[in-house]
């Protein structure tokens, strides 16, 4: 039987002080940074007008850049995409989205007549055109945002269902720092917040959520069995036990994210790169945040005496473990 | 116990049936249109029923509105569902195979047209209202005589360059303007300003634009006049000016006298003699001497109010208008006309001709529509997406296979096994659901494979640990089995809820990573739980009394 971690007995909660530092120092720039410079937005956001062109030859960006400038698209962005043939054009000016009078895509005719023009029609072809009009993109906008707090209210709803409160406002915060942390990343990365990156925010609220469920769920689980033991060795302990298991599911989320972040393409990078670092942070909170927090709060608003195990039998397992253990 | 594993292989066999039986290759019968001919066609094609999403295999997305920019629409709804209706006639008629049309809230239409990257044909067919009029082209020189007073009303406005005329309307609505209704007042107001202006014009800045065709009520424009010509006419004050009871339109078809190259104007009774409301039927049709042609026919009242009309202009020139633009040349009517008629299409192609007679067929649409979202995806990129995404997904798995083979050994061989039923199950899910595959799918189906292999973790991990205890081994699998469950149920409910989430917001793509996520953990909850048990009750069957495990 191979081991990796076993029966490891390490303090983590000491280290609590060394790590809010850390992550502070990780989050507090990246939020002053997004308060002073904004996200960039990807067009089913803002509107505008996206065309994938591929080249039959590599152009010359300037020439592309100048003769769209010609033809009057106004601050059209010009990206290479994978291979130097690829090229993004990304027509985001507001002013240029408001003037869509005559449909969303009058600009992507505009770019490619403008194309045709200068290289002829055979020296490229359109790939992919997106092109979203200022209404439902404000649209699409105010969804992302309840998205995100019906996601998160529904896993509190969950959580307070699932387990008693302390745990749950712990559990909570955890995430919240989660999502804290990702947001701060895209930042750094300079990623644009689209709707694949919103969706791997989600799946990462979900999947971070998961670790601190699986260690709380052991927390749970000892205090019934070990009511003399501190608690603070407690969560220690639950850690520690449920480190192998962490390391080892982490591992292989971590293997097939880092195969679509390499080998998916361009279009599922962005997601897989929020997702690698959900799995970062969610691993990191499940250990640095959400039992300190909880260490916090039961010394804050510690439970009725006799009370460890009734407190908590309240939220019985739904898969029928045994509560009392002969040993 | 033996029977208890029969019954389990029998539960597995049946769901492998089941799914086996969902994935099979099936024939499916597309109504197809021929490109070169036109006509429909059936066919049948064999494969196997999982809907790949546009992004997938190229195919264009489209969003529609009403467009009340020109004129205001009273009951939206009503008429997005009236034109529903035609967009959806003209895409069944289109011929592209397994196409969607429906509305989507209140008063939007989502398109989704697989296969197809032909933005501006789609659009065109879409957009196209498709508002057929027959009038009557003007014999009575009106234009000619409204000429002058034209000339009169482009000075006014400020001579030749546009920008400078529009300024100075905005100019002269100045507050005292405002109340004054009447454009012609406006004009006059103008004047003074307007005459300050020195306009050296040959003839008039309208008039020297146009020039006499070579039937009553035609008239020709050089093409580089073209948009200043346009630009006068959109002005309120110059249509005001405008001959009473006549209309001016486009021509479909240039004329070119030597070098020059000149656009056709058409001046024409603006009352309709019959309108494409009595259609019945258009089709597509060729004349060796007349070229591309639609032929349509009318229906018994259409007919006979044709039949009058016609009979009354006998010698008379009749436009067939278009969504305001004449189709080639007006004929003269030699005698009254009844139900038959056709639309000549000298200059266009096959494919144009054919695309008229559809919409003139599926009707014209109650309100101009506007396209507020599209996306084209070609289906080379789509071969490419499909590609990649397999690519990452056998580099995924084939990391999580490595993993847990060289870590839990023989159990970890039953957990990759039970994994090939997870990836079947996960399949047969999303075709027993109708469900798209899209590429953020493909993300999710690998991601999913990571979450099922977790649950196996999970009870690993716990049976190890029982085994520590120094359970016996058909103990310690029953106790890791139990005891992992909450914690696997736990972090699939928190999954399964923000994936909910995800597929209300989401739009195509992103619904269907939220679907693909949801069927994987469903699957999952059997695979990784039900089959890998069982492949654990038959091993120690075989070896009754193990004492070990390789874990």
């Amino acid at each position: 039987m191979l081991r990796i971690l076993h029966d490891t007995k390490i303090d983590f909660i000491r280290l609590w002080k060394v790590t809010t530092v850390v992550t502070l120092l990780f989050i507090l720039p990246g939020l002053i940074w997004i308060a002073v410079s904004g996200y960039k937005y990807s067009i089913e956001f803002t509107g505008g007008t996206v065309m994938q062109v591929q080249f039959a030859k590599a152009p010359n960006v300037g020439d592309v850049r100048s003769t769209l400038d010609q033809a009057g698209i106004k601050g059209a962005e010009i990206t290479q995409f994978g291979t130097d043939l690829d090229y993004l054009i990304r027509a985001q000016d507001p002013r240029a989205v408001a003037q869509q009078s005559r449909g969303a895509e009058s600009i992507a005719t505009e770019i490619q007549a403008a194309l045709t023009k200068r290289f002829g029609a055979s020296a490229f072809t359109v790939q992919r055109t997106e092109a979203v009009g200022p209404k439902v993109g404000g649209e699409l906008k105010t969804k992302a945002i309840y998205a995100v707090l019906f996601s998160f209210l529904f896993t509190l709803a969950y959580l307070a269902w699932r387990f008693e409160w302390r745990f749950g406002v712990a559990a909570v915060i955890a995430t919240a720092h989660d999502i804290l942390a990702t947001l701060a990343y895209i930042k750094y990365e300079n990623l644009e917040i689209s709707l694949v990156v919103v969706g791997g925010i989600l799946t990462m609220i979900g999947y971070s959520l998961n670790d601190t469920i699986i260690i709380f769920d052991r927390v749970r689980e000892n205090l019934r069995k070990r009511q003399k033991v501190s608690l603070y060795d407690t969560l220690n302990r639950s850690v520690n036990e449920t480190l192998p298991r962490s390391v080892l599911t982490h591992a292989t989320v971590f293997a097939t994210l880092l195969a679509l972040a390499l080998l998916g393409g361009e279009v599922l990078r962005p997601f897989a790169l929020v997702m690698l670092f959900g799995v970062v942070t969610g691993t990191f909170s499940s250990i640095y945040v959400a039992p300190p927090l909880l260490l916090w709060i039961e010394r804050k608003w510690p439970r009725p005496v006799e009370g460890g195990a009734a407190a908590t039998s309240r939220s019985r397992t739904r898969g029928g473990a045994p509560v009392t253990m002969s040993r | 116990m033996n029977s208890n594993i029969r019954n389990r292989l029998l539960i597995i066999l049946v769901l492998v049936a089941a799914s086996v039986w969902a994935l099979w290759p099936r024939t499916i019968t597309i109504r197809e249109r021929n490109p070169k001919t036109g006509e429909f066609h059936d066919t049948t094609r064999t494969r196997v029923p999982l809907k790949r999403g546009l992004d997938l295999q190229g195919g264009m997305y489209l969003a529609l509105e009403v467009d009340d920019s020109k004129q205001a629409v009273q009951d939206k709804g009503e008429a997005i569902d009236r034109a529903l209706k035609v967009v959806r006639n003209r895409i069944d008629e289109f011929g592209v195979s397994e196409p969607v049309v429906q509305k989507v809230g209140n008063d939007r239409i989502v398109v989704e047209l697989p296969g197809i990257d032909d933005r501006s044909r789609a659009e065109a067919l879409v957009q196209s209202s498709a508002f057929l009029q027959f009038q009557i082209a003007d014999k009575t020189q009106a234009l000619d005589k409204a000429l002058g007073r034209l000339d009169g009303v482009v000075k006014q406005l400020g001579g030749t360059t546009l920008a400078a005329a529009s300024k100075d309307t905005a100019k002269g609505a100045s507050p005292l303007n405002l109340f004054s209704a009447a454009d012609s007042g406006k004009a006059k107001n103008d004047s003074s300003k307007g005459d300050t202006n020195t306009v050296t014009a040959t003839g008039g800045p309208f008039s020297r634009l146009i020039q006499s065709g070579q039937m009553p009520g035609e008239y020709l424009v050089a093409k580089n006049d073209v948009p200043t010509l346009q630009g006068y006419l959109d002005r309120k004050e110059v249509q005001a000016a405008l001959p009473p009871g006549k209309a001016l339109h486009w021509g479909s078809e240039d004329v070119s006298t030597g070098a020059a190259s000149y656009t056709t104007l058409y001046l024409v009774d603006a009352r309709p003699i019959i309108t494409g409301e009595y259609l019945t039927d258009a089709k597509p049709g060729n004349d060796p001497t007349e070229g591309n042609y639609v032929s349509f026919t009318l229906n018994n009242e259409g007919g006979r109010r044709f039949r009058t009309e016609t009979g009354k202009h006998i010698g008379d020139y009749m436009a067939i208008v278009l969504d305001d633009r004449v189709m080639g040349r007006p004929p003269v009517i030699q005698s009254a006309i009844g139900t038959r008629g056709q639309i000549t299409m000298r200059g266009s192609g096959l494919q144009k001709t054919q695309d008229l007679a559809l919409v003139l067929r599926a009707g014209a649409l109650p309100v101009p529509l506007k396209i507020v979202e599209s996306r084209t995806i070609g289906s080379s990129l789509g071969a490419d997406s499909i590609r990649d995404g397999m690519h990452a997904g056998i580099a995924g798995v084939a990391l999580v296979v490595l993993i847990m083979l060289f870590y839990y050994r023989f159990s970890g061989m039953l957990a990759v096994s039970a994994l090939v039923l997870y990836v079947l199950f996960t399949m047969a899910l999303l075709a027993g659901l109708e469900a798209t595959l899209t590429l953020p799918g493909l993300a999710g189906l690998v991601l999913s494979v990571g979450i099922a292999v977790d649950a196996n973790v999970l009870i690993f991990e716990r049976i190890r640990e029982e085994m520590v205890h120094g359970k016996t081994m058909r103990a310690a699998i029953d106790e890791g089995f139990k005891h992992a469950m909450s914690a696997i149920i736990d972090s699939n409910v928190t999954t399964v809820l923000t994936a909910l989430v995800l597929f209300e917001v989401g739009t195509g793509p992103v619904k269907g990573f939220a679907v693909t996520l949801m069927a994987g953990i469903a699957a999952s909850m059997v695979s990784s739980i039900f089959v890998v048990r069982t492949f654990f009750l038959l091993w120690l069957n075989r070896t009754r009394g193990a004492q070990t495990l390789s874990i």
